[in-house]
Order: C-alpha cells, then sequence, then structure tokens
C-alpha cells in the first residue's frame, strides 16, 4: 500500500463523506507518532479505530478536533478536511472547529465545580434564553440516556455521579453543542460491563444523528456497535500507520491485509 | 548466622525508630512551650480595653493595642489586595504557558525573592517608598509585605492550578471553549480551595513580619487609618514594648504575642480545613 493512497471503503452504503484526512501525520517534537494516514469518515456511520497499544489511535483522533497541538511541541503536517475545509489552514478558528467537532474522554471528566445542569451546558448557549437552555440541557440528557437518572438533582454535583454517569453525563456535555462529530477515545475503558453496554447501546442511538469516530482496544466493542473500522498499527520505527478500513463485518470476517488478519486472530496486539 | 542478622537488624530497626520518635517529641515540645509560655504570660492581660483601646503613656495603667490591630488589618489588606491579582495571575501564566525561558527565568526570581531576609525588603520599600516621599507610610508596609506574599502565591497558585488534571482542561476546550475562559471558568473555581489555601498561608507569613515595618509603618499612637500616614501595627507593638523596661509594658508585649500567635494558628487552621474540602472534591 502507498502512504498517498486514500483508504475508502468500496461499498454503495456509505458515500457521504464529512470528514477526511490527507497525507496526515502527527509528531510529538521529532518523533512522528502518526504517519501518512489518508481516511474518509461517512456522515452516517460509526467507524472504530482499532489497534494494539501505541498505534497512535488517539494521537489521530486528537488531530481531528486540534487537540493534539495542546501536547508539548506537537505539531500535525497534512490536512483535515471537514466537510470539505481544511481544518489546519492559517485562520482556521480551533474554538469554531471544537464546536462542530465534540469530543468523549477515555476517563469522565466533568468539571467538578459545576452542577449537572451547568456541565451539560457548559458549552455556552449564547443566545438563548434560560428557558431554551434548560430545554437543550434536557434534550442532551435524554439523549445520552441520563434524564431519569439525575432529573430531580440536576444542580447537584456531577462527582456524586457513578463513573457511568459521568460519563453519560460527558456524552451530553458534547451534543448540548449539537456537534456534526463525536470523537470518543476509547469512552467506556474505564467503566464497568453493564455501564460499558450502555454506552454502547447510547453510541447506536447517537449514530442516528452524529457521525462517530471512536477509538477501542476492544474488538469485540468495534465489532458491536461499529459500521466501519480502520485497524491501526505501528510500523518498525514506531510511526502508527493505517493499515485497512473496511465495513466491520467485512474487516473482521475477510481482512484484506495480512497484518489486520494477524491481530484480529489475536496472533499480537 | 541468618537469626544473628535479624535480630541485628531488629535492633537497628527499632533504635531508629525511638530515634525518630524522640525528635518528633522534640520538635513538638518546642512549639508547644512556645505555645504554652506565650498563653500563660499573655492570657492574664488580654481583655476588651487591651483589643480596643489606645496605648498609654508610660506610667498610666490601662490602655491596649486596638489602633495597632486596626492597622495590622489595614495594612495586610492592602497588602492582599496588590498581592493576590498579580501572584494569582503570573500563576495562571506560569501554570499555562510555564515552559521557555521566560518562564523559567520567574519561577527562579520568585524562589529568589522568598528567600531575601524581611529587613531587606523593608529597607526597599524605604529606599522607592519613605526617603523619596520623605514620610513613613502604612502604604510603603504594606508594599513591602506584599514583596513578602508575592512569591508564597505565585509558587503556590502555579501547583493549584497545575494540580486540575489535565482532562478537566481539555475537556473545556473540547468543547470550543478559549483559552481563557476554560482557565478562567473551569480551572480556577477547581483549583479555588488550594489557592485560599495559599493566601491564607501568605497572611500567616506576614502577620508576624516585624522587621519591614520598623522603617516603613513606624508606628502611631493614634487611631490612624490613612495609609499615607505612619500607622500602628500589633507586631511593631510587640517589639517596642518587649524591649522597654517597664514592667506593663512587657506584660502588654506577651499579651500582643499571645493575639498574634492566635491570628497566626487561626489563619493556618483556616488554611487546612480549606484543603481538606478541596481535596474531599477530588475523591470523588
Amino acid at each position: 500500500m502507498s502512504s498517498s493512497t486514500t483508504l475508502r471503503i468500496n461499498s454503495a452504503t456509505f458515500t457521504d463523506e464529512l470528514l477526511a484526512t490527507n497525507d496526515l501525520s502527527a509528531y510529538y517534537g521529532v518523533r512522528k507518532a502518526v504517519g501518512n494516514v489518508s481516511i474518509v469518515f461517512q456522515r452516517r456511520a460509526i467507524t472504530a479505530l482499532i489497534g494494539p497499544s501505541g498505534c497512535g489511535k488517539t494521537t489521530l483522533l486528537r488531530c481531528f478536533n486540534r487537540l493534539h497541538e495542546l501536547s508539548f511541541e506537537a505539531r500535525v503536517e497534512g490536512t483535515v478536511l471537514l466537510d470539505g475545509e481544511d481544518i489546519y489552514v492559517n485562520d482556521a478558528d480551533p474554538m469554531a472547529i471544537r464546536r462542530r467537532i465534540g469530543m468523549v474522554f477515555q476517563r469522565p471528566n466533568p468539571f467538578p465545580t459545576l452542577s449537572i445542569v451547568e456541565n451539560t451546558m457548559a458549552y455556552g448557549g449564547r443566545g438563548l434564553t434560560r428557558a431554551e437552555k434548560f430545554e437543550r440541557a434536557e434534550r442532551a440528557l435524554r439523549a445520552a440516556a441520563l434524564w431519569d437518572e439525575v432529573k430531580d438533582k440536576l444542580k447537584s454535583s456531577p462527582l456524586r455521579l457513578s463513573g457511568g454517569q459521568q460519563q453519560r453525563l460527558c456524552i451530553a456535555r458534547a451534543i448540548a453543542a449539537e456537534p456534526e462529530v463525536l470523537l470518543m477515545d476509547e469512552p467506556t475503558a474505564s467503566l464497568d460491563p453493564i455501564a460499558t453496554a450502555v454506552i454502547e447501546e447510547l453510541m447506536a442511538s447517537l449514530a442516528e444523528q452524529f457521525m462517530i469516530v471512536a477509538v477501542t482496544h476492544n474488538m469485540q466493542q468495534a465489532a458491536r456497535v461499529s459500521d466501519v473500522t480502520a485497524f491501526m498499527l505501528a510500523d518498525e520505527t514506531g510511526v502508527g500507520r493505517l493499515i485497512e478500513v473496511d465495513e466491520t463485518a467485512k474487516l473482521f470476517t475477510k481482512p484484506a491485509d495480512r497484518r489486520t488478519e494477524d491481530y484480529i486472530t489475536g496472533r499480537f496486539g | 548466622m541468618r537469626n544473628q542478622h535479624l535480630g541485628r537488624r531488629r535492633i537497628y530497626a527499632t533504635l531508629g525508630t525511638l530515634l525518630a520518635l524522640c525528635c518528633a517529641a522534640l520538635g513538638a515540645a518546642a512549639l508547644l512551650a512556645i505555645l504554652g509560655y506565650v498563653v500563660v504570660q499573655g492570657i492574664g492581660v488580654i481583655n476588651w480595653t487591651f483589643l480596643t483601646q489606645l496605648p498609654t503613656p508610660v506610667g498610666v495603667p490601662g490602655g491596649g493595642v486596638g489602633n495597632g490591630i486596626l492597622g495590622t488589618l489595614i495594612i495586610i489588606g492592602i497588602a492582599t489586595a496588590m498581592a493576590l491579582p498579580i501572584g494569582l495571575l503570573t500563576g495562571i501564566y506560569l501554570a499555562l504557558f510555564g515552559r521557555g525561558s521566560i518562564p523559567e527565568a520567574l519561577r527562579f526570581l520568585s524562589d529568589v525573592l522568598s528567600g531575601v531576609p524581611s529587613i531587606a525588603i523593608g529597607l526597599f520599600a524605604y529606599a522607592v517608598l519613605v526617603a523619596p516621599l520623605k514620610h513613613f507610610s502604612a502604604f510603603s508596609a504594606s508594599f513591602a509585605f506584599m514583596m513578602l506574599m508575592l512569591p508564597l502565591l505565585v509558587r503556590t497558585s502555579e501547583q493549584a492550578i497545575r494540580s486540575v488534571p489535565q482532562t478537566v482542561r481539555e475537556g473545556a476546550l473540547a468543547l470550543g471553549m478559549s483559552n481563557f475562559r476554560a482557565t478562567w471558568r473551569i480551572v480556577l473555581p477547581t483549583a479555588r480551595p488550594a489557592i485560599i489555601t495559599a493566601l491564607l498561608l501568605a497572611i500567616a507569613r506576614v502577620t508576624g513580619e516585624t522587621a519591614p515595618l520598623l522603617f516603613t509603618a513606624f508606628g502611631s499612637q493614634f487611631w490612624e487609618t490613612n495609609p499615607n500616614s505612619p500607622m500602628a501595627v500589633l507586631a511593631l507593638q510587640v517589639f517596642n514594648y518587649a524591649i522597654s523596661p517597664y514592667p506593663n509594658w512587657q506584660a502588654q508585649a506577651w499579651a500582643g504575642a499571645f493575639v498574634l500567635v492566635f491570628a497566626v494558628f487561626a489563619l493556618s487552621l483556616g488554611a487546612r480545613l480549606a484543603l481538606r474540602r478541596a481535596m474531599r472534591g477530588f475523591e470523588a
């Protein structure tokens, strides 16, 4: 595979492209963590990024909302296109991009000093009246399947919630801003199996409204929740490479690349 | 052979523990002795008059340090009003953009400043605010106190902001908040208890300072509230009374020392309580 060819799935089902990268590389100082990734994400689909630890999945994900550049001496080469516009051109505003591309982190990170409802509306909600803000908070909390559990304690601290509830609050917080894309960085990594199942169900229902890109190191989870799966692997110099992208069912049953097959059959990683 | 070694090790371990305990007891005893002595000597003189009245001339019984207590509050209040914003904003700057030579230089200067003897800082305040204006003033004392509080506030508020988990900050930025808004609305409130702790400790640090006051606030016999004039300060009164030859002034010095120790004690206790509240927030 040449590094410049864009990996896209050959399917008539998915034709609506919202997010794409072209020859994207990410660095920490001189260390190249992700190398020459070209990939296209579909609008109405959950894409899972899988691969062994240290293959650059999270770094790649953090390039999509320009969070990568916050790390020490981090930089990005290549382009990321959101609806055809490069989010890395000079006058692109990271804040505006992050409004359109929300993110859920590996560990629940509710804002400790804000109440549950304040957390939900933390993005601001400028121009909305109080009633409209509350309405939007309720809608987000319902969409995150959390409303019934918190509706009687909206003004209390989020730190009293369980880990799974906190993570759903973070999802509500991300979708309240009504982004187009939802990035999820191992959203169930710190949760127990029951809370994980709740989040996975939630992802399926959210996919009707948002494009989702989810990093996971759990292949079963990728197989369960995603429509499309992308497999990444670090090469011998430690640079994360995109190996293969395909419809999930196909990638897990008939992988095109030998390395993908080795990984999903558990021969390494 | 092995058992012999084990026995010797056990003896060493016991000896070590005993030694550590003795040293801890010695340290605690010294502190308790000071506290106890100040309480015993001072508490008899403390009464409402002492806390609220002006000093009386030598030989006239009664009198108090009311103006000194008020002066202490005014001078520390002005010092805090200047030191808190500067210290906090510098701390924010160091925590957010803390890499590179300028922040490193700032940190180094701040550490050096915290080691400068307070009398030297008092001299500096004298040189820039007293000598040119040709009169002592409470404000020059506030300025000296500010310089004493600054390094403490800078380094502790930097630490407090750094101790807020990076994920909380990134969560705010990922919602499209500006760097400033994320810091102001999310990171700072999370760090607030630790910052309050630092502030209380900084205030406690200067409450008992006397050296910089000698040639700045200077002292006063009256109810002085104008920061541009010489002002009575409790620590200064304690100093002057303690070195006087009059027994009733010496007694009042002990009472003043008791008030100072009590104030510092209360501030430290408040700082601990604030910190404990902060820790509770992070447990969940």
